[in-house]
């Protein structure tokens, strides 16, 4: 440990002190200049075409044509729509089931051990990895479709779902389950009518955390999804798009395209926010009294 | 919790709900195991043919099938410690600021706030990057412009991180501090520090992992080309940013290149991310005294 040395001039400790103070808020300044430059150009460029054609904006296909300046992205709004919403019924019962098992069953044996183990490893795996996996697995048989950005967004969701879920078991104190065994209930019953309802406002906020970075990632997509210019409502069939792939592909693009592009950031962050918002409102209102 | 098996009534339900959750739980071995064996077998040929020299050699060149990794290990990393580089110092700095300076009023919205930078998708950062903020710094797409942007991306992640580990310094530490009559600085020196190294060093792997792991947004600013150059100004890249844009038109030979590219990341932040949370996980429990 080392100590400071209490006899030096007091003069020159509460300068350094004040110095110290200073440097912190200047950090704090560093963090909000980039969040608020960021949000101030989504404004700007994205506001511009998202709102001046709207809804177009929303509702009308991708240009075939790059140049072609204006709306629209409706095909990208619909496709990440359908990719997340796919990928979150596929993720979300799995973990939360997965987290009941971890916690309520498997506890510290050695599969539960193991089990959270790689889950830890699988939150590891980073997102490009992920796509290829689903190429090698998926599309390479059964070409692009939403279904295949839907796998691989559930494979990054399910960890996180998991971990989440398993903490907010974790806090439904045992007197809970106690009540309902000696009711005469089951153990199935009693994690079903008991212990999940006492937990599910803190797992639905898990989880609406872990829908909004999945609908924000583009790398799991590239190789799966494809890049279509019109409306597929089919999840199974036929090449998609979605609004992080559009963004990625035309922000090189001519100004046009790139102007397309901020208008789909903007709409993009207006999702991951309003999620992330959802996920406050539910853990404060229903918060666990610990 | 023996009470539940008197009722013999729905034992047999209760014992396929078991093993329903045990399953779910299983999935995640099931994945891992799938991603190790397609990706390690799809990027046998690459190896065969260039055994170590996939690790030693700068050259990746298509037409003469010679693929070397090296200026992509390389260009990962450089970017990587450029951004931890950017990011800690910031993000040691607000977590002080929240944790010991500010007011309890501007706390919780501060948090908030920055949480949101977590939650802006990271195309969207590489928009910004590409479109904003390198053209306003006079930057080219480089090793710099990409460090700049993944440091911006994992800033709020080590800062939540090292946040949770300050805040387990024992008051009464900091409160004999201050009886010495230490001034704030010194008190963070003689009893934050040394409680919370162990989990700021976890917290700053945690980071390194992330950045390394990251594909899009250093996609559209990184420049592309391999340079192996202390020169931070020289444009780079990096292994997910080759790998997102070569995969979509490569040769089988070359699939295989970036597959085993793909595997090679995987490993290296798998490393990272178990290390990190090791090191959180102990230096938590020891805080924690038990």
């Amino acid at each position: 440990m080392s100590a400071p040395d209490l006899r030096a001039k007091p003069g020159w400790r509460s300068v350094k002190d004040r110095l110290m103070t200073g440097l912190m808020l200047a950090a704090v300044v560093a963090v909000l200049v980039p969040l608020a430059a960021v949000l101030a150009s989504l404004a700007a460029r994205g506001g511009g075409i998202a709102l001046a054609s709207f809804p177009d904006f929303f509702t009308q296909e991708i240009p075939r044509f790059s140049r072609r300046a204006g709306p629209g992205m409706g095909p990208a709004v619909i496709g990440t729509l359908l990719v997340t919403a796919t990928a979150t019924a596929l993720a979300v019962p799995l973990g939360v089931l997965g987290a009941i098992y971890l916690h309520e069953y498997g506890g510290s044996g050695r599969f539960a051990r193991l089990v959270r183990f790689m889950a830890t490893v699988m939150t590891g795996v980073p997102s490009i990895v992920m796509g290829l996996f689903v190429y090698l697995l998926w599309t390479i048989r059964f070409g692009f479709s939403a279904f295949g950005g839907a796998l691989a967004l559930a494979c990054l969701m399910l960890p996180v779902v998991i971990g989440a879920s398993e903490q907010m078991l974790r806090l439904v104190p045992g007197h809970l389950r106690e009540a309902s065994y000696a009711l005469g209930a089951t153990k199935s019953r009693t994690i079903l009518t008991v212990v999940l309802p006492a937990a599910l406002p803190g797992i639905v906020s898990g989880c609406l955390l872990a829908v909004a970075r999945a609908a924000g990632e583009t790398a799991p997509l590239l190789f799966a999804v494809g890049a279509a210019k019109a409306f597929n409502w089919s999840v199974l069939h036929e090449a998609n798009t979605a609004l992080p792939s559009q963004i990625f592909g035309n922000a090189l693009d001519v100004p046009a395209a790139q102007g397309r592009a901020w208008g789909a950031a903007l709409t993009l962050v207006l999702l991951t926010f309003l999620l992330t918002l959802a996920a406050r409102l539910v853990t404060g209102r229903f918060a666990l009294k610990r | 919790m023996q009470l539940s098996e008197l009722r013999g009534r729905s034992q047999n339900a209760d014992r396929a709900f078991r093993w329903l959750a045990a399953g779910a739980a299983g999935i995640v071995l099931v994945v891992l195991a799938l991603i190790a064996i397609t990706m390690t077998d799809r990027a046998r040929p690459v190896l065969g043919r260039m055994g170590l020299g996939f690790f030693t050699q700068t050259t990746w060149s298509v037409p003469t099938n010679t693929y070397g990794a090296l200026g992509f290990l390389y260009g990962t990393l450089y970017t990587a410690v450029i951004a931890i580089a950017i990011a800690v110092p910031i993000s040691f700095g607000v977590a002080l600021f929240v944790t010991q300076v500010a007011p309890r009023w501007v706390r919780r919205p501060l948090v908030y706030v920055i949480d949101l930078l977590a939650v802006v998708p990271s195309v969207v950062f590489g928009l910004w990057g590409l479109l904003v903020m390198a053209p306003a710094l006079g930057l080219q797409p480089s090793y710099l412009a990409a460090g700049i942007i993944l440091a911006i991306m994992i800033t709020p992640i080590i800062t939540s991180l090292s946040r949770e580990v300050i805040e387990t310094t024992p008051v009464t530490d900091k409160e004999a501090a201050f009886a010495l009559g230490a001034t704030r600085w010194e008190m963070i020196t003689a009893t934050v520090w040394p409680h919370s190294k162990g989990g700021l060093v976890g917290a700053v792997m945690l980071g390194l992992g992330r950045a390394m792991g990251e594909t899009i947004a250093a996609t559209l600013v990184i420049g592309n080309t391999v340079h192996v150059t202390a020169n931070p100004l020289a444009p780079g890249y990096s292994m997910p940013t080759v790998i997102a844009n070569e995969f979509g038109e490569a040769e089988p030979l070359h699939k295989s290149a970036l597959i085993a590219l793909a595997v090679t990341l995987f490993l290296i932040t798998i490393a990272v991310n178990l290390a990190a949370t090791w090191i959180v996980q102990r230096s938590m429990r020891r805080s924690r005294g038990t």
